[in-house]
């Protein structure tokens, strides 16, 4: 009874949890703004294409990522030989347990008409399957609390997804050493199946099944008689072997039973049994109703996405369909951190400190920002720098085990943040030619938008140095500001003969280049001698420069133009960016 | 035998995949060995503006995971030699920041000590390959083929950090265009910047420099632009077709990356060089090889 309410509750939270998932990957969640069409439409875009899907030929393309990508995992196992290993042993292990031995009556029994439980192969490999997940968990304690690779990260969703499986295994293991030990699960099946008069004979097949298959007795304990036993033997081969074979081939449960002989009595006495087998349904309940909204919905998620993206072609395919997928994508994650082992920006993040350089952790801030976690400025801030500090070189998309596309998710979000109004000093580098060669998917005004913004937040507009009547007062401290390292670029020795400027050609870009770009190359450089660094930096100039080094090549002085340019926008972006803000950002991030 | 390590970059394996198969493919025929180092990170050169300790540090890690294997680098991006050419010449210079970069690279196992040459392509295959064994290797030259080489900033400058050439009368890339036969034009924009590293910041000043280069090179009688870097390359293939797409130019001057050219000259398949991959169509290039 209790059994049934708990199976039960525990389905119906699945079920919803299962619903609720699908609802947001419809864009039903009512925290995000990004649903332009209705859930009903997308559910019809979404159905539509699976069955075009399915009746086409693209069909053998979902069955051989089926086989290769799903169940043998090639694409872990191309990167890490020893990840495939022990999600292997886990995956598989915990599958077959599930339908060999959780769903034996509708699985097994339906397969093999001889399915008994306690005979072989069914018992062995009932053991032998807990065996694989319990040696592939010990493999991913170990990487994620002793190897430790660099730069993968662990939160409590990967704590949890351990501890939850670990716990449905060593229940059941200790459940099963228990009953094997148990006095009155024997005395239960001697009634039943062998149903001895004779008391002697009792004594022989008990005196058997506590030598060699594990049970705990209170009257026999041993040395034992030869002959007794060799009766006990005969008894059993006659009324239990034909369905139940020895325990020792539950390896594991028998090893539990020989470890806790000593005290299997008194523990049977205590209700042991019962006891832990609650504690394994309701951990098997748990991690069930638990899994639409843990780690462990990956299970589902990310076979669906390993097969929608073998089979959707970016341009071809239902733009409604790919924010669908995209949407799934985000629960396809196993935050397994192969990602971050290859991110082309691994050492940016490492220089400062933000979390969300690395696709990863990307990837977490994003789903809780999806599941509407209200996120502050400073986190935007940082979500944003992280999606803007990526090169867009693929590499997290290519080695993706779940196959997701992240380069476009990052595209994506990164747009979002950008119309949301956010500014990002790092637009003004060449992390912005990706953004420029997808210029045609925006409108003109939304693509130009965040840069006008960016330009004003850096640098003032640009205006102050364009309108003429302005006055600017020289610093009464001509020494040169000596906290920046300027200094060693020697621009002290700039003469003033503007070859600079004539090289420049940015400057031969423009009719009237003053108008344009605030201040030319050797007026930034009259500026540093004089001590205006702020006039300086507010010019546009130095962030069109194209960093041709020509202006420095020219330079009769040896100035090193381009090089100063580089210090000043660096301290533009420091202005903007300050340490304080960046330290509370990480603060706040490793909460 | 050369032997080298690969370093490929972003741009090149997400954007411009030709480039590294056809390099591939024509350094293989010419004995040169590469070795992948899948740990390799970005060059730093996109965060020079931002946060040049970020760039110092992405930088020196991959001189680092090289000199691990005691190998020099071969880089096919102009962008990447420049920014690794700097940064050992940073390193080289010893400081408070550099001093960190070490203590970092030490954290993870690693150790720069200034043992590895940056090398681009064309310094690979015109001083180390030779001219005259890539001749050898060529089963066809070119003829009445026009070329305007577009060597790429930061090769070239600033010279005394990267020591590549000439920097105002190069010749190495010249001197390759016209082994395979064809002819390198002489045009006035010759050593200008392609315009890309404003793409995204300032397109109309992009896009008008990247149209001046072009038409110079048209004027000058090129029928092709040759490129050495994906920067450049983005600029002239993609960027060129979305300009012409958009009539902000009228007739286009497409780009071929060098190891397209070569790899046409040794007899390689159009189609194991990536022809096709361009944006622009570059084929008709095959029907100015002449037999030997």
């Amino acid at each position: 009874m209790l059994y049934k309410v708990l199976l039960n509750t525990s389905l119906i939270i699945f079920s919803l949890g299962l619903f609720y998932k699908i609802f947001s990957w419809l864009g039903c969640n009512p925290r995000l703004k990004t649903t332009e069409s209705s859930w009903t439409i997308r559910l019809q875009a979404g159905f539509t294409g699976i069955v075009k899907t399915v009746f086409s030929k693209k069909l053998f393309t979902l069955l051989k990522i089926f086989i290769t990508d799903i169940i043998f995992q090639i694409r872990t196992l191309k990167e890490d030989p020893w990840r495939w290993f022990m999600h292997i042993l886990i995956y598989w292990g915990f599958m077959l347990l599930v339908m060999l031995h959780a769903l034996d009556q509708l699985i097994t029994q339906k397969l093999f008409s001889d399915y008994v439980p306690t005979l072989n192969p069914y018992l062995f490999l009932r053991d032998f399957f807990a065996a694989m997940v319990m040696a592939g968990l010990v493999l991913a304690v170990f990487r994620r609390f002793i190897h430790k690779p660099l730069r993968l990260k662990s939160n409590r969703m990967d704590y949890y997804a351990i501890i939850i499986v670990a716990l449905i295994i060593v229940s059941g293991v200790c459940l099963e050493g228990l009953k094997i030990s148990s006095y009155r699960e024997f005395q239960n099946m001697e009634k039943e199946y062998a149903a001895l008069d004779d008391e002697k004979d009792i004594r022989a097949l008990e005196s058997l099944w506590v030598k060699d298959y594990g049970l705990a007795s209170a009257n026999i304990t041993g040395p034992f008689d030869n002959a007794v036993i060799e009766q006990g033997h005969e008894l059993n081969e006659e009324n239990c072997a034909s369905c139940h074979a020895s325990n020792k081939w539950a390896f594991a449960g028998y090893g539990i039973a020989t470890l806790i002989k000593p005290a299997a009595l008194h523990m049977e006495r205590v209700g042991a049994v019962t006891m832990l087998f609650f504690l394994h349904i309701i951990s098997v309940f748990l991690g069930l109703a638990y899994l639409p909204f843990s780690k462990m919905f990956h299970v589902i998620a990310t076979p669906f996405s390993l097969l929608t993206n073998a089979v959707m072609e970016p341009g071809k395919s239902n733009p409604i369909n790919v924010k669908t997928r995209q949407m799934m994508e985000l629960d396809a994650c196993t935050h397994c951190g192969t990602c971050n082992q290859y991110c082309s920006a691994m050492m940016v993040y490492e220089a400062r400190g933000n979390v969300c350089i690395l696709p990863s952790e990307k990837m977490t801030f994003l789903k809780a920002m999806v599941n509407g976690k209200s996120l502050n400025q400073t986190q935007r801030g940082a979500i944003l720098e992280g999606v803007y500090l990526c090169t867009n070189c693929d590499r997290c998309t290519v080695v993706c085990p779940a196959g997701i596309n992240l380069k476009q998710l990052w595209l994506n979000v990164r747009e979002d943040l950008l119309q949301q109004g956010d500014t990002q000093p790092i637009m003004f580098s060449p992390l912005s030619l990706v953004r420029s060669l997808h210029r045609q998917e925006l409108p003109p005004e939304d693509y130009q938008k965040p840069l006008t913004a960016t330009g004003q937040a850096l640098a003032g507009d640009f205006k102050i140095l364009t309108e003429p009547s302005k006055i600017f007062s020289l610093p009464t401290n001509t020494v040169p500001n000596q906290d920046t390292t300027l200094l060693d670029h020697n621009f002290i020795a700039c003469f003033g003969c503007q070859t600079c400027t004539t090289s420049c050609p940015v400057v031969k870009n423009y009719e009237n280049p003053e108008a344009e770009l605030g201040l030319l190359p050797h007026q930034i450089m009259y500026c540093l001698a004089s001590g205006l660094t702020e006039i300086a930096l507010g010019s546009r100039m130095l962030w069109v420069c194209l960093t041709c080094y020509q202006c420095q090549e020219n330079c009769p002085q040896q100035v090193e133009i381009t090089d100063i340019f580089y210090e000043l926008k660096n301290q533009a972006v420091q202005n903007l960016v300050d340490a304080d803000t960046l330290k509370t950002m990480k603060n706040e991030l490793t909460k | 035998m050369n032997k080298y390590a690969f370093f490929l970059g972003c741009n090149i394996p997400a954007r411009v995949s030709q480039y590294e198969t056809a390099s591939r493919m024509v350094l293989n025929r010419l004995g040169v060995e590469l070795v992948d180092i899948r740990q390799f990170n970005c060059c730093g050169y996109p965060l020079r503006n931002s946060d040049s300790r970020a760039y110092l540090l992405s930088a020196v890690r991959n001189l680092a995971l090289a000199e691990e294997q005691n190998l020099d680098i071969l880089v096919l991006c102009q962008c990447c030699f420049g920014s690794l050419k700097k940064a050992a010449q940073l390193m080289a210079q010893g400081g408070s920041i550099q001093d960190e970069v070490h203590n970092f690279l030490a954290s993870e196992n690693l150790k720069y000590q200034g043992n590895v040459k940056i090398k681009h392509l064309l310094t690979v295959l015109n001083h180390d390959v030779g001219i005259d064994t890539i001749r050898q290797q060529l089963s066809s030259t070119f003829k009445d083929l026009k070329i305007a080489v577009q060597y790429g900033c930061h090769g070239l400058r600033p010279s005394p950090v990267t020591q590549f050439d000439d920097p105002f009368n190069p010749s190495i890339f010249d001197e390759l265009v016209m082994v395979t036969g064809a002819q390198s034009v002489d045009w006035p924009l010759k050593l200008e910047c392609c315009g890309a590293p404003a793409l995204g910041i300032d397109d109309d000043l992009s896009n008008s420099l990247a149209g001046k280069k072009i038409l110079d090179g048209k004027k000058a009688g090129a029928q092709y632009l040759c490129t050495v870097c994906p920067y450049c390359h983005l600029q002239f293939d993609t960027v060129q077709a979305m300009m012409l797409e958009q009539e902000n130019l009228k007739e286009p001057l497409p780009a071929i990356l060098y190891p397209q050219l070569l790899g046409l000259g040794m007899g390689i398949d159009g189609d194991l060089l990536g022809l096709d991959q361009n944006q622009l169509e570059i084929g008709d290039i095959r029907n100015f090889l002449g037999k030997e």
